[in-house]
């Protein structure tokens, strides 16, 4: 196996959704991973399209980094719809 | 459980004083149910710890295939012939979800695998027992697949991640497995000749002892479980589980109209629990040493599997080269 390379699979479950990440396939090249992936992961329907993507391909976020990604994001409630209170009588918006 | 005996390194476990202060934070994610991920900081005994727990349960999945291949050109009809390939298929993807939780920890698959040819590394003790009728294709589905769903539904909530997300697809596609088999004892049972009904009973007979064995030692035998346990990989003990099951099970074998091959199983109205004979544990442990009726089968037949297959992966390899090669 370890002349194959590691492929990250993502699954489209029906039209209109976004691929979501299920796992990850060994495989000597992107077709034989898109066959793998088929095998693997959509024995029951699963899926409407796959995306195979080198791992080595995808750059991740380090847990490390958490704080410094993410944590600008925590004391800006004006960016939420539930931040803004109106009147009753505006009804719905 | 297809995990058994794992060994976690840890003489007692730590109160959170002795802890470093690296290990009380993880502990403490631990206790508040955060999942651990890949990158997060773990102790080096968790991450040994999981890798032996998630490779055993790997290759308890992809050995666990051989006992019924052994049927699959010899089903009485092309509908169980079906439905038995795709039992085995599953299977197969069940190894492979797990081979890659495996590998989130760092583990290399092949080293892994090389372990369990040189008889380093355990898989569970039921799959070196032999499937001599076609009853047999029954009761595994219905028993030891039984086991293994009682405890592959517990460890969907183990503490990491990836293992435990594996557990949640294994136990989406189990259910299935555990239906077949119960239904190939039932219309045996039911349609089925004097001759037929026997081979039923006869399975159970030998099955029903290696199925209670599976969940492992009990609890004052297994010196793992506690730390297995404190770090939440393990959700429930040997013993409990193992009670789960009996109870489940026994209505089910009475609905058939079969009995098990122990005088002393009988409903406790105190406890409402089924009480139960003593397992005989030296068999258990001699299957484990690698004495048990197929061990020596079932490791040949896996490493002449990987031997046999070399040149398709080298093919495949060298194919893979030349396209890139031309495409460069």
């Amino acid at each position: 196996m370890a002349e194959w390379s590691l492929f990250e699979v993502f699954v489209r479950s029906k039209h209109g959704l976004n691929h979501k990440h299920v796992g990850s396939v060994h495989a000597a090249d992107a077709e034989m991973a898109m066959e793998n992936a088929r095998d693997l992961y959509t024995r029951r329907n699963e899926g409407v399209s796959i995306w195979v993507v080198p791992s080595n391909s995808i750059t991740a976020s380090a847990s490390d980094e958490k704080e410094v990604l993410f944590d600008p994001s925590d004391d800006k409630v004006y960016r939420h719809a539930s931040f803004y209170q109106l009147p009753d009588e505006v009804g719905h918006m | 459980m297809y995990a058994q005996l794992v060994e976690t390194g840890a003489k007692h476990v730590q109160s959170k004083d002795e802890m470093s202060p690296e290990e009380r934070e993880f502990q403490e994610k631990i206790d508040a149910e955060t999942k651990i991920e890949p990158k997060n900081w773990m102790p080096e005994g968790y991450r040994k710890t999981l890798i032996r727990q998630i490779s055993q349960h790997a290759h308890s999945e992809v050995v666990g295939m051989l006992p019924e291949g052994n049927w699959l050109t010899r089903a009485p009809t092309l509908k169980r012939k079906l439905q038995l390939a795709a039992k085995i298929q599953d299977e197969a993807g069940h190894g492979l979800y797990l081979y890659s939780a495996m590998e989130t920890l760092g583990a290399d698959r092949d080293e892994e695998i090389e372990k369990l040819h040189q008889g380093k590394a355990k898989y569970s003790s039921i799959f070196n027992y032999p499937t001599l009728n076609w009853a047999d294709m029954g009761a595994v589905g219905w028993l030891v697949d039984g086991a293994a769903i009682i405890n592959q539904v517990v460890l969907q909530r183990t503490s990491y991640g990836p293992y435990s997300r594996a557990m949640v697809r294994i136990c989406k596609e189990e259910s299935f497995h555990q239906r077949q088999g119960y239904q190939i004892l039932l219309d045996m049972m039911r349609e089925g000749t004097d001759e037929q009904k026997a081979m039923v009973q006869d399975a159970i007979n030998r099955l029903w002892w290696p199925t209670l064995m599976m969940f492992g030692p009990t609890d004052d035998e297994s010196p793992n479980s506690q730390q297995s346990m404190a770090w939440k990989i393990k959700r429930k003990s040997n013993d409990e589980l193992r009670q789960m099951f009996i109870d489940q099970t026994v209505p089910q074998l009475e609905l058939l109209g079969c009995t098990a091959p122990d005088p002393e199983l009988k409903w406790n109205e105190e406890t409402g629990h089924y009480d139960f004979g003593e397992i005989d544990w030296q068999e258990f442990y001699e299957v484990l040493k690698g004495n048990g009726p197929c061990n020596r089968e079932r490791i040949k037949t896996r490493k002449d599997a990987i031997d046999g297959g070399a040149w398709v992966r080298e093919a495949a390899a060298a194919y893979a080269q030349k396209q890139r090669a031309q495409a460069a």
